[in-house]
């Protein structure tokens, strides 16, 4: 539903600042040779370093592994099991799947005919309608959970209501927000959708405190960063989860954690999440398919099964800068994620020509040093 | 099943094999065949600039811009072909013939002060001013043997880089 598949833009300088150095994420030796002592018309002449580099990030780079969609290992290619493949078919598509769209249909319509009174009846008493939204959204959450066989286990202490207090976590795909909503209904800041998601963004979500961004848009970036130091101040609103990594990435690593979460001056509480590919491969894959199209899919698999962590709340130390703070390795390091030093904006825009300016300047500053030396 | 429709035979794998001169395995191009269809995401049987450029490890090289006109438009073939001067098995030849190439860029077989000039350009950046980039070069040219106005050919590339090793080696992930 997020592919922009036109020309990639080379991204604002405002999206540097979110980075750390990745020169000290990358493999180590410069990819400029650096000339010692006398210039030689070979250093000059030799352009293997940064060959090796261009060619190995053709043939495999970090980036790109983060999207992949790594479909489980055929198993049903011999005569016994793949007549036992296709009953399973048929179970989940003809017996589950109308099973699981009734539970929906019924969980919906539950939820819409309280929603709906609740919503405008109330609305004088604020206090209570809220309670009552709130235990209603967790309710139609739960249904979603049900329509996938979902299977989540929770680890650790359930989130608690406190002001100063945000919650971040790693993003898989759109049902890690639903999956979480079912426990404790959270204000989410989400990237508005066009069709029926963006319809239930502005009607139900709103309920429980939603704060909306544009990707595409530079400026929007303080505007929203406004937005969430009110919403993480106020004591009434609901607890704020934050997914840092800006974009879905595939279970097995983990982008750049954007630095957004972590200056809001507030108590940072990481949660983990990691889901059994045996059942269901979760990877919400958005150049490769609709929120819709990923939805049906999980609704015609056997089941949803992930593990939620709730970590130990966690608070920027003296001294540390908030990039520093969002890099500590928590969340990967519990659900097993690799982490990889690239910004997940990077799905969408190019590199920052900084990068590339670094490695020159260090060539550019030993070439002159080789000339200086010369001229002695 | 899982398969995709874009499916490698041991024909095609064969063909690429001989188009590279067997610098890579039968199972290093099923993985670089992976990453072409990876890489090409329209599916128009070649990789775009755009494309290339949408892995940020690429992007950021200061070389990518010279790589690109050489990568543009290539089949999968002639993709495998491009990468054989950094498989561990391609001789230094091979490789110093690939520089060659980047140098040469209009192909005629003769590198000149300016072809040098460009790429120095290219690794250096606004860090050097042009004309520190053509006083250094000039200088390591007359030290060689050269002068401003020489055309470097393939047998001067050997004997400036042949001497020294030349590491240009990149590995192929094999599943």
């Amino acid at each position: 539903m997020n592919s922009s598949e036109g020309k990639l833009k080379s991204s604002s300088s405002e999206l540097d600042l979110d980075r750390p150095n990745i020169e000290d994420y990358l493999p180590s030796g410069s990819s400029i040779q650096e000339p010692h002592g006398k210039l030689r018309l070979r250093d000059l002449l030799d352009i293997s370093p940064a060959l090796t580099e261009a060619a190995g990030a053709i043939v495999d780079d970090s980036f790109t592994r983060c999207f992949k969609s790594n479909p489980p290992e055929p198993w049903n290619w011999n005569v016994y099991l793949f007549p036992l493949w296709c009953c399973g078919v048929v179970f989940r598509y003809l017996i589950l799947f109308p099973m699981r769209a009734l539970v929906l249909t019924i969980g919906w319509i539950i939820f819409l005919s309280c929603f709906i009174p609740v919503h405008f009846l109330l609305k004088g008493n604020d206090n209570l309608r809220k309670k009552m939204e709130r235990a209603l959204v967790e309710l139609i959450c739960s249904f979603f959970v049900a329509s996938w066989t979902g299977v989540v286990k929770y680890h650790g202490p359930r989130p608690s209501m406190r002001p100063k207090q945000v919650f971040v976590a790693n993003h898989t795909s759109m049902i890690d927000f639903i999956i979480l909503e079912q426990m404790t209904a959270f204000a989410v800041i989400m990237q508005k959708h066009p069709g029926w998601v963006g319809l239930l963004q502005s009607t139900i979500l709103e309920s429980v405190g939603c704060i909306w961004f544009n990707r595409s848009e530079a400026k929007d970036r303080e505007i929203v960063t406004r937005k969430l130091r009110e919403h993480s101040q106020g004591a009434d609103n609901n607890p704020l989860l934050i997914f840092p990594e800006g974009t879905c990435v595939n279970n097995q690593y983990s982008v750049m954690f954007k630095k957004g979460a972590f200056e809001l001056g507030c108590t940072v509480c990481p949660i983990a999440i990691k889901y059994n590919k045996i059942f269901v491969d979760a990877f919400w894959n958005s150049r490769k398919q609709s929120f819709t199209m990923h939805l049906l899919q999980l609704m015609t698999s056997w089941a949803v099964v992930c593990d939620v962590w709730y970590l130990e709340p966690q608070n920027l130390r003296p001294g540390e800068t908030p990039i520093e703070f969002a890099e500590r390795d928590i969340i990967s390091v519990r659900a097993g994620l690799k982490k990889v030093p690239w910004d997940g904006y990077l799905k969408y825009s190019r590199p920052s020509p900084k990068h590339r300016e670094r490695k020159q300047q260090s060539f550019a500053e030993s070439v002159l040093r080789g000339l200086e030396l010369e001229e002695k | 099943m899982g398969n995709t429709s874009s499916m490698l035979t041991q024909y095609d794998i064969e063909e690429v094999q001989q188009h590279c001169n067997n610098a890579f395995s039968q199972q290093e191009i099923v993985s670089l065949y992976e990453r072409f269809c990876q890489l090409d995401r329209n599916g128009g049987g070649f990789v775009s600039g755009e494309e290339f450029l949408s892995v940020p490890e690429f992007a950021v090289n200061p070389l990518s811009q010279r790589l690109l006109t050489m990568l543009d438009g290539l089949n999968f073939k002639e993709f495998v072909a491009f990468l054989s001067a950094f498989s561990p098995r391609a001789t230094v030849q091979q490789k110093i013939e690939f520089i060659f190439k980047v140098y040469d860029s209009d192909g005629n077989g003769k590198v000149t002060f300016n072809d040098m000039l460009d790429v120095l350009h290219d690794l250096t950046g606004q860090f050097i001013s042009e004309q520190q980039r053509e006083q250094v070069l000039t200088k390591v040219l007359e030290e060689a043997g050269y002068t401003k106005e020489s055309l470097l050919v393939m047998s001067d590339f050997v004997k400036i880089l042949g001497s020294s090793g030349l590491k240009m080696e990149v590995e192929v992930p094999v599943d």
